[in-house]
């Protein structure tokens, strides 16, 4: 068994992290900038066109000059996939993605946005951490890292509910609906809508989250999902929200729903938002 | 539509003649204030101390910048959303004579009331636009909270900052269309 165990340095998954945290800040995803293109051609409303130009703009600069995208550089959401067989050298996962963290937000002049303590103390800790880690472990000897960073003004707009199950897809499209309409402006729309139904109060959270990173353009596998995903998108569209809450077609890109079982008593559904700069960095090691 | 120029300190004149969808092109000089700065303005209001900036006929700008990188004044700065200004708002536009906001998002019934009554105009900038809205800033100084970090208070030297006048100060709304 032990000739099976993979060793990745510390150092080697820490400057990943650094390398990761860059991108992600400064370079915005080529299917968010697709979208953006989308709705420049399907929005009608002057002042809505006039903002998705300005986004555009503002990925070419921060590109051109390795500026943020967003002075808001988030919370440094991570989603690690790790190998039953991979081993870190010289410290844990958690630590390494810390280290990298730390590091990336300190080179790219990036914003440090997190306080120490959410009540009393709020003193800001200075480099960025602690990161949130979602690990999973999966067979194999490999690591694949994705970064979300995270920005308060959309997860502000964050909403859980414990519907019953008489509530059933109406109870789920209505109040994912109501939820990004009640977040009018605030997320900076055009928004991705993650929705996460089913699981426990916890889990439908964490897959509303998880939702936000998939490709935008794809749909959920299960086609009954996939048309509740187009249903909702629809009808969050038809509000007139519009790019920045300031009217439009385009309230949203995508709609994005991510399932799982649930109790008999039970219908969790979460919603989880992300701006028009969805921003996302990976790496596999 | 044009956008129409306008600089800053500003006076009640000329925000009185703005209107609900405007575009504004915002030149001059600003503040900068969110979460804690407003906090700490308000408690330093209520226990009669001068406040650290003098806010008569000022605009204020809600904005937690990046920190500058090498040859920059100021990393990527865009607004941050206004609603958690609301209940810090009313006090700095009736007692500091504030005469504008710049943020993002919509607000509250009561930081409308008090606009009207003394002819304030809150400006929406957009949203995850900060590295355009860095290019538009000339110069970035802390004056006041520096132990706060990106909460600090700036005093910024904008030029052609792009804005729509989201709320005027008849009370008409962009948001409530």
């Amino acid at each position: 068994m032990r000739d099976m165990v993979r060793h990745i340095p510390f150092k080697a998954v820490a400057d990943a992290v650094t390398k990761c945290c860059l991108e992600a800040a400064t370079r915005l995803p080529s299917d968010v900038l697709a979208k953006i293109g989308d709705a420049l051609k399907a929005e009608t409303s002057e002042l809505g066109r006039d903002f998705l130009r300005q986004y555009l703009e503002n990925a070419e600069i921060a590109a051109t000059h390795n500026l943020p995208l967003c002075q808001d550089t988030g919370f440094a959401v991570f989603f690690v996939e790790m190998g039953a067989f991979t081993v870190i050298d010289g410290g844990t996962i958690t630590e390494a993605i810390t280290a990298g963290t730390a590091r990336g937000y300190e080179l790219g002049f990036l914003r440090k946005s997190i306080v120490s303590d959410p009540i009393f103390k709020r003193v800001n800790t200075k480099d960025n951490t602690p990161p949130i880690i979602h690990l999973t472990q999966v067979p194999g000897d490999g690591l694949s890292v994705i970064l979300a960073p995270k920005g308060g003004g959309s997860e502000n707009m964050s909403a859980l509910k414990m519907l019953t199950p008489a509530a059933g897809e109406q109870g789920v499209i209505d109040f994912v609906v109501d939820s990004v309409i009640r977040a009018g402006g605030n997320p900076c729309p055009p928004t991705v809508v993650g929705v996460g139904v089913g699981g426990t109060f916890e889990k439908a959270a964490f897959l509303a989250k998880k939702a936000l990173i998939r490709q935008l353009g794809t749909h959920n596998q299960d086609p009954q999902y996939a048309e509740l995903e187009r249903k909702i998108l629809e009808k969050i569209n038809a509000s007139h929200v519009g790019p920045q809450g300031l009217g439009g077609d385009i309230t949203s890109f995508a709609v994005h729903v991510e399932q799982f079982p649930c109790h008999i008593a039970s219908l969790p559904v979460a919603v989880n938002l992300n701006c028009h700069a969805a921003r996302h960095a990976g790496f596999e090691l | 539509m044009d956008a129409i120029k306008i600089s800053a300190p500003t006076d009640r004149a000329t925000m009185k003649k703005l209107r609900a969808g405007d575009r504004v092109l915002l030149s001059g000089v600003i503040y900068t204030g969110r979460d804690a700065a407003h906090r700490r303005m308000v408690a330093a209001l209520d226990a009669g101390e001068p406040l650290p900036v003098e806010l008569e006929n000022q605009i204020i700008y809600f904005v937690g910048p990046c920190p500058a990188p090498p040859g920059r004044p100021v990393g990527s700065a865009g607004p941050t959303t206004s609603y958690r200004m609301d209940s810090y708002s009313p006090r700095l536009l009736r007692d500091a004579g504030l005469l504008g906001m710049i943020g993002k998002g919509d607000r509250s019934d009561q930081v409308i009331a008090a606009m009207q009554e003394v002819d304030a105009v809150y400006f929406a900038a957009t949203g995850g636009a900060g590295a355009l809205i860095a290019e538009r800033i000339k110069k970035c100084d802390t004056i006041a909270y520096s132990d706060l970090g990106p909460e600090a208070i700036f005093r910024m030297e904008v030029e052609d900052f792009p804005l729509v006048v989201a709320i005027d100060a008849d009370g008409n709304d962009l948001y409530r269309r």
